[in-house]
């Protein structure tokens, strides 16, 4: 099996070295399908990297992208690190934003030092609620979350079209099936002038750091990676393992919640949904190539969030599909996985072979 | 009442039943082959788009409709390969994997479609497959239309679900192919190659599970859009637990669901003017919830399901 958990200070610049690897291997192979289409690869990379970090406003756009994906990605990890497969995040997003738009259009009204934390509060608790579903359905009942969390992300969805069509519609949005307008004492406030960046990156930002936290310096923590690296063994030792589970669901989903919060109470303003071009699965790209480290996430989400908002750029130059960034996220993700594994491969090579018997 | 009475009495309800059900066959028997194998494909959705694209797509460039079938085919065995490497011989995390594989045929099918066709504003239509007409069964009363109505692929699909199931039940390799998914260490003190047995399967599986998707351009539609798997190949992963990993039960589990969808399709227009049209859009993904929970007690999981498998190594 592979080991996800990195162990020691030298073992953290290997990880860094592996996902550094993954991500320079994932843009050298995604040069082929960019010949494919025609494009000079260099000039392609250069307007990308233009389009990601070439200007204030460039750099702002691509901090913007990452915050949701800081978010989601978060999300995967904490739920990764405990072996609970939450593939849903996409779907604890939209249930994040909803619940932040039903908070935040006039259902409660006061300044914003209420209104504020009252939508992030309602959108992440939405985002774990949501994910409580599958975690008792697995704790209880023995279903597998990785189905569930995949088609409740359908679900979902949909359940935000019917909201927006129906109930929650905007009676001034002339029947486009778009949700009130946040309150402006309800939404996030703008970090920048002139500058679509908010306050979601600063609460992306804080979770990182209290996710960090929580894994290395807490019980609960420490439970959390006992239960990911040996369930069983985790539950003979007297670690609460349905406890874990329940509390690592709610926190994943809660992380995916507030992604949701921040997209729609920071930069859109209200709910459309088409709210996110699949921050949910770019999560688990992120996650991955993160090594499931809560502080190599924030890096691994400006890497994507550069790849996304560069090929915008760059398609808009070239006129090439921005299909190419999902590819290259695609295959930074496989890139990641084997890479991992390469790593893997150093480790046995640098012990003597009896030694790593007796180490088993 | 008398109304849904009609419904089930209607040769166009069945006909539509099994036209649902056709791609879930494809893809339920695909996702057994690899599971009985001891490896989760979660590559799924993702070849069931690749075979929607790579059909339509050689279809559209004149490779003829059967040729179009064994393009998806060798898409699908291609994206399949990807996922054997990565979770048999290197022995990777398949969920991780599989949801690797779906981003990446899905993503690379768009890109494709995309850049062959930059701007067109609506998708270029091929002559897809037409129903069948089985002289005498086609033109039997009732069930000639509810039964016998159907394009090539459909029989195809059936025809594949018998195959699996007399190659896994009565042929020496279905039966190595079952124990290498509950006991790879007694296959290789056999003599037989685990790994051959498990890439095999996986590449096989995701063949079928492409067709699935090839079923959806060339029989169910003309063209190919964005999205239109729409978690049609998760589903079928939750009807495979449904099914127990049985060829036989996967297609009446199929076929259940595809009477159900299309049941619900004709009770919307009933009661459509009540509930939103959402509520039954949903239906399909919260009734394979459904089944999973009903029969997540009694589910048998291969036994070496997820379990990557190292020579010489216990």
């Amino acid at each position: 099996m592979i080991r996800f958990e990195p162990r020691g200070p030298v073992a953290v610049s290997r990880m860094v070295g592996v996902s550094v690897t993954a991500a320079l291997a994932a843009l050298v192979l995604a040069a082929i399908p960019m010949l494919f289409a025609g494009l000079s690869v260099l000039e392609a990379y250069g307007l990308m990297i233009k389009g990601a970090w070439g200007s204030l406003f460039a750099f702002t756009e691509m901090l913007t992208r990452a915050a949701p994906l800081i978010l989601t990605g978060l999300a995967a990890a904490v739920a990764f690190r405990a072996k609970l497969w939450n593939i849903g995040a996409e779907g604890q997003l939209y249930a994040g934003a909803l619940a932040a738009v039903a908070v935040g259009t006039g259902l409660i009204s006061g300044p914003s030092f209420v209104l504020v934390p009252a939508v992030i509060l309602a959108g992440a608790l939405a985002g774990g609620l949501v994910m409580l579903v599958p975690t008792l359905l697995k704790t209880r009942l023995g279903v597998d979350e990785v189905v569930t969390t995949l088609l409740l992300n359908f679900v979902i969805l949909l359940f935000v079209q019917m909201m927006l069509e129906g109930p929650m519609q905007d009676p001034m949005g002339m029947g486009w099936p778009q949700s009130e307008p946040i309150l402006d004492e309800a939404a996030l406030p703008k970090l920048m002038d002139r500058m679509r960046i908010h306050w979601g990156l600063i609460i992306a930002l804080t979770a990182s750091l209290g996710v960090y936290f929580l894994l290395k310096r807490t019980v609960w923590g420490f439970e959390i990676r006992a239960v990911g690296e040996n369930a069983s063994a985790a539950r003979h030792a007297g670690i609460p393992v349905t406890a874990t589970f329940i509390r690592v669901g709610l926190l994943s989903g809660a992380l995916a919640g507030l992604a949701g919060v921040g997209e729609v109470a920071g930069l859109k303003g209200y709910l459309t949904a088409d709210l996110s071009p699949g921050f949910g699965y770019s999560g688990i790209v992120v996650a991955m190539l993160a090594g499931l480290s809560p502080i190599g996430v924030v890096f691994a989400a400006l890497f994507i969030a550069s790849i996304f908002v560069g090929a915008d750029s760059m398609s808009r130059a070239t006129g090439v599909s921005n299909y190419l960034a999902d590819l290259i996220v695609a295959i930074s993700l496989l890139c990641v996985l084997v890479s991992g594994l390469f790593l893997r491969f150093r480790i046995r090579l640098a012990s003597t072979r009896p030694a790593q018997e007796t180490a088993k | 009442m008398s109304d849904i009475l009609e419904i089930f009495m209607s040769a166009s309800f069945w006909a539509a039943a099994i036209r649902i059900a056709t791609p879930l066959i494809f893809g339920v028997i695909g996702a057994l082959i690899c599971e009985r194998a001891g490896v989760l494909n979660l590559g799924i959705e993702g070849i069931f788009t690749a075979g929607a694209m790579a059909g339509w797509m050689a279809v559209w460039l004149g490779a003829g409709l059967w040729g179009g079938v064994l393009v998806a085919a060798l898409a699908g065995g291609f994206f399949g390969l990807i996922h054997a490497v990565l979770t048999v011989p290197l022995g990777l995390s398949q969920h991780v994997s599989g949801i690797g594989v779906t981003l990446f045929a899905t993503s690379l099918s768009y890109f494709i479609y995309r850049t062959a066709l930059p701007d067109v504003s609506s998708p270029p239509r091929i002559e897809a497959f037409q129903s069948l007409d089985i002289p005498v069964l086609s033109d039997l009363p009732f069930l000639g239309p509810a039964l016998f109505q159907q394009t090539p692929l459909t029989f195809l699909a059936l025809f594949l679900v018998a195959a699996t199931a007399y190659v896994l039940y009565r042929t020496p390799l279905g039966l190595a192919i079952q124990a290498v998914g509950d006991n790879p260490a007694a296959v290789e003190s056999q003599g037989l190659s685990v790994y051959g047995l498990r890439i095999g399967a996986i590449v096989a599986g995701s063949a079928i599970m492409a067709l699935g998707g090839a079923f959806l351009t060339m029989s169910a539609f003309d063209a190919f859009f964005f999205g239109m798997v729409n978690g049609r190949g998760w589903i079928c992963i939750a009807l495979t637990v449904f099914a127990s990993w049985r060829p036989g039960k996967a297609l009446l589990g199929a076929l259940l669901f595809g009477a159900f969808d299309a049941f619900q399709v004709r009770l919307q227009t009933e009661v459509g003017s009540f509930i939103p049209g959402q509520v039954f859009l949903m239906m399909p993904y919260i009734l394979s919830i459904a089944a999973l929970i009903v029969v997540a007690r009694r589910a048998d999981y291969p036994r070496a399901l997820l379990v990557p498998y190292f020579k010489g190594q216990r």
